[in-house]
């Protein structure tokens, strides 16, 4: 290792020596990025894609495009994580009473990428992709509010992913945990770039997020359809409501937090040192009203899935509508009252902890009226177990034992007990992986028909289900008698004999979650492979209730030749009803949409070089990548021409053909829906 | 409504947001009254400026209640006061705790 | 909270152009929103900042405090500036209302980028002054803390005073239409907020702090 003083004005702190020769796992890891990216490159440029990905995909900003492209960075990061998961668990596995194969710097990296990754890079680009595609649909828009702000989000999204990615070849990246807390990540304690990694790629995942907040909170509320009340929405598009609102309120705490340790770090202020007045606990507070907030951010989408799912796949209307949306908006409120049962063992006072371990429980009134709903929903309706339901299921099953753990740990004292052992990890996993990852899957299970225009395998799916399912109890339920036993997470090594058989299956567990990971990669192949035998261009192949299987498989860029009035709640449904769910119109009128830009990725880009020029202390580039940002802002301020117009005879082309489609369809039941014979036009039965 | 109206608005905000300014940093030497007095007096007055600008440069008011800013700014509002008022809760007893 | 069913009068903080151009005035609706709900989160962001500011007020580590270190009076001068300033966009916010008038406009806009431009003029004095006397960021968690609050005002303002210059020249170039009246709306809205802010920072970091 070289000393920390070393500086170069042009590499700034960087040197070869940042490749990690040293450790097998971390070169292997290093390589397969590389090869990754490598071999990415040269396939676009051997099949000649470069200019059909920048001038269809980069530059667009169709929320249908953008939402695809988020779900698509959600899956790769997805797969990153799920192997540092399984390394971790087997190091683990194999660490009782032995070194295991890991060095300690380097599992502490692991477990700290791990769950970076897993919350700021996968299911807040995965939640962020679903809303963005589903909502405009569902509210019958034609877009966001702001399409080229919606485009900056995704890329400052990508740009924070890139450095995480970058930390595996230019390593390391930090070793305190997705939480980093200070005084182990100031730069007294932690004077590598480790910890630079981590907050300036969570730093841009933040602001992304606040943006993408902003923009759908004008969507949903000025865009809605002409007759779309508020009480008409979706649950899905009340969720994202809530979590909009929820983003905008709680990423702020973690900007603050992150900027102060930059400061701490990079200028020797004094916010989170432990001499000179600096008070880490500030940190602390600073980081739960954000992570807090954070916790139904990423639930709560999944919640507005399983409430579609739910609905659709038992054939019946939602039971309890205004039920489920009070009780997300208590959520929405409630999870900013919470934060402190993640330091309860701080050493404030007992009556705060009392307030704040109260207001912990009181979430699970609203949590239930929502369960009981979505069981009542179910009762008595025609229930298919598509795989989307199947996910949903299992959700609600999971996710009520981890919420009963999570009233246990609301509980302070019974918190002071467990505090810091892996029963903490079996908990969040526990309402985390059911209530979110599985919401998500669900959701992509879905929808995948409708953004591509056929379905997904229904049998890989099953088999995709069974071992996630299979996989997430043996992994993690035997990390609640870890943690009883007194196991604390986060143990490079252990000593205690007796941890070795619930090590051991929880690590077949996280096998076995693997294989689900890779059952989903083969049933995408499949499913593209196959697509012609499960094409529903006709655009509604659950027989679905809301506006956004009104249009075709895939929609067209303006989402609606004409902008639906609404009535009711379901209007789709309420369409089918009255027998005229596909009007022909006679005429059409031209339609304005925003023209591509180049703005997002350019951004994009220079805030991936902004950071990774801070984390490396490389001057110029950090100087060069803030001037591009805000001279590219100015000039595009300048430009005029950013709408085109769809002419009449385009739009009207592009509907001719849907109909001819939906004329030639037969109408297939519910029964049938996972056969050829769906091809996307559902058969009316009340 | 026209300019001469309008113009009355900005006119009546600043004389008021002057006014208040004054009363602030003048408490802040008149050492005649108690610090608590006009310790609360001082923030009664950000308050109070806070509500003008509000009115007076960014044209929200009450009358016109079921707009979604005022919700915002409201819903803001309360955000803010449970995020702060938490934060001083915890670390102040904290502080407390330690001494 | 609908607004789809009944055609209200729209309206939204700052400056409302419904008499004047009611064209713009819709178009505004959702980008005035917009920006409203992103000063929303910044308040959240300047709150914590505040919070944070007064959990290190006496942090100061054998170092000076406020009582030591503030002063009334550049305080006051630069309150009276930044609100005279205020003043001046409203005048300008008229002036684009009212009148329709370019130059009369960019005179307004001028006078406003110069009281900005000299707000943070007695900005940078103040904390030469703090850094001469030895009281800079990394002597405690008080100062720390102050400067960061008061810097994050200052960059705010500053890009507040770079937005108004790309204004001028946007008014050169393309007039007042409609895209240059809805920016000229937000920055307004900007303006406005970024003095409620400083309100408090006089009030609770100078005038508190010299009690």
């Amino acid at each position: 290792m070289i000393s920390n003083s070393y500086w170069n004005p042009w590499f700034g702190k960087l040197t070869l020596n940042a490749i990690p020769t040293d450790s097998l796992v971390a070169m292997g890891a290093a390589s397969i990025a590389v090869l990754g990216a490598v071999g990415t490159i040269v396939l676009i440029t051997v099949f000649g894609k470069w200019r059909y990905l920048w001038s269809e995909w980069a530059t667009s900003v169709d929320h249908k495009r953008i939402g695809i492209m988020y779900v698509v960075l959600s899956l790769v990061m997805l797969s990153r994580a799920v192997i540092e998961a399984i390394v971790i668990r087997l190091q683990q596995a194999v660490s009782v009473n032995h070194s295991g194969f890991l060095a300690p710097e380097h599992f502490g990296q692991l477990f700290t990428t791990h769950g970076t990754i897993m919350i700021f890079f996968m299911i807040m680009p995965f939640l962020t992709g679903l809303i963005n595609y589903v909502v405009p649909l569902q509210i019958g828009a034609r877009d966001v509010a702001f399409p080229v702000l919606n485009s900056i989000s995704l890329f400052l999204t990508a740009a924070g992913a890139f450095l995480i990615m970058a930390s595996l070849v230019l390593a390391p990246f930090s070793t305190g945990g997705w939480t980093g807390y200070p005084p182990f990540t100031g730069i007294e304690f932690n004077p590598g770039v480790g910890v630079n990694y981590w907050i300036w790629s969570v730093s841009l995942a933040s602001i992304g997020s606040t943006l993408t907040g902003i923009n759908l909170i004008v969507t949903i509320y000025k865009k809605r359809a002409p007759g779309m009340r508020l009480m008409f929405m979706p649950l899905f598009t009340w969720t994202s409501l809530c979590v909009a609102i929820m983003m905008i309120f709680a990423m702020p705490p973690l900007t603050v937090a992150t900027a102060l340790l930059a400061l701490d770090r990079y200028l020797g202020m004094h916010f989170f040192t432990s001499g000179a007045g600096g008070n880490m606990m500030n940190y602390i507070n600073l980081f739960w009203e954000f992570g807090h907030p954070e916790v139904y951010i990423i639930v709560l989408p999944a919640f507005g899935v399983f409430s579609e799912v739910f609905a659709t796949f038992s054939a019946k209307a939602l039971y309890g509508y205004t039920s489920l949306i009070v009780a997300t908006m208590a959520i929405a409120v409630l999870s900013f009252t919470v934060w402190v049962h993640h330091f309860f063992t701080m050493g404030q006072s007992a009556n705060i902890n009392a307030a704040f371990g109260i207001a912990t429980m009181l979430i699970g009134i609203p949590t239930g009226v929502k369960i009981y709903d979505w069981m009542l929903t179910m009762y008595r309706g025609r229930v298919r177990f598509t795989s989307p339901l199947l996910w949903a299921i299992a959700f609600l099953v999971t996710f009520v034992i981890g919420g009963l753990t999570g009233i246990l740990l609301s509980v302070p004292p019974i918190d002071f007990m467990v505090h810091n052992t892996t029963f903490l990890i079996a908990h969040f996993h526990n309402v985390i992986i059911p209530g979110s990852l599985f919401g998500m899957i669900a959701g992509y299970q879905y929808w995948f028909p409708k953004a591509f225009g056929y379905r997904l395998d229904e049998r890989w799916g099953r088999i995709a289900f069974v071992c996630w399912t299979a996989g997430f109890y043996l992994a993690f339920m035997p990390l609640y008698v870890l943690g009883l036993k007194g196991m604390p997470r986060r143990s490079v090594e252990t000593f205690q004999s007796s941890f070795e058989p619930w090590l051991l299956v929880a690590a077949v567990g996280s096998l076995l979650i693997a294989g689900g990971l890779i059952s989903l990669g083969i049933q995408l192949y499949v499913s593209i492979r196959q697509r012609d035998r499960a094409r529903v261009a006709a655009g509604d192949p659950w027989d679905g209730r809301n506006l956004e299987w009104s249009t075709s498989a895939p929609p067209p860029e303006y989402n609606f030749a004409v902008l639906p009035h609404i009535e009711g709640r379901y209007p789709f449904y309420q369409m089918k009803k009255l027998g005229h769910a596909y009007p022909q119109q006679k005429t059409y009128q031209p339609i304005k949409m925003p023209k591509n830009s180049g703005l997002g990725p350019t951004i994009g880009v220079a805030s991936a070089a902004l950071c990774f020029g801070l984390v490396w202390y490389i001057w110029w580039l950090a100087i060069v990548g803030t001037a591009v940002i805000i001279a590219a802002i100015i000039v595009r301020s300048f430009n005029r021409n950013t709408m085109r117009v769809i002419s009449v005879e385009d739009i009207e082309h592009t509907e001719a053909r849907w109909h001819a489609i939906l004329a030639a369809a037969v109408p297939v039941s519910r029964d049938q829906e996972n056969v050829p014979a769906n091809v996307g036009l559902a058969e009316f039965m009340s | 409504m026209n300019l001469g109206r309008e113009l009355r608005k900005y006119v009546i905000g600043m004389v008021m947001a002057l006014t208040l300014t004054g009363i602030a940093f003048a408490l802040t030497i008149w050492n005649y009254w108690p610090v608590r007095t006009r310790f609360i007096i001082i923030i009664a007055c950000a308050i109070l400026q806070l509500l003008v600008h509000f009115r007076y440069f960014l044209h929200i008011d009450l009358e016109k209640s079921h707009r979604d800013d005022l919700q915002l700014i409201l819903f803001s509002a309360f955000i803010i006061a449970l995020m702060v008022g938490g934060m001083l809760w915890v670390i102040f007893n904290l502080n407390m705790r330690m001494m | 909270m609908t607004n789809s069913t009944t055609p209200l009068p729209r309206l939204y903080p700052g400056m409302n152009l419904g008499e004047t151009d009611p064209d713009t005035h819709e178009a505004a609706e959702e980008l005035v929103f917009g920006f409203w709900v992103f000063l929303m989160s910044d308040a959240v962001l300047f709150a914590l900042l505040f919070a944070v500011y007064e959990t290190m007020v006496n942090s100061t580590a054998g170092g000076p405090g406020a009582a030591q270190l503030f002063h009334l009076k550049p305080t006051l001068i630069e309150t009276l500036v930044l609100l005279a300033s205020s003043f001046t966009f409203g005048m300008a916010s008229l002036i684009m209302k009212f009148k329709q008038h370019v130059v009369l406009l960019q005179i307004a806009l001028i006078g406003t980028l110069i009281l900005g431009v000299s707000f943070l003029g007695f900005e940078i004095s103040d904390f030469a002054k703090l850094t001469r006397q030895g009281a800079v960021p990394q002597l405690s968690g008080f100062l720390s803390s102050f400067y960061v609050l008061v810097s994050t005002h200052f960059l705010h303002v500053l890009s507040g005073c770079i937005w108004i210059l790309v204004m001028l020249i946007q008014l050169s170039v393309f007039g007042l239409d409609e895209t240059v009246k809805t920016r000229l709306l937000r920055l307004g809205i900007f303006w406005h907020f970024l003095d409620i802010v400083w309100i408090f920072i006089f009030t609770f970091v100078y005038l508190l702090g010299l009690l």
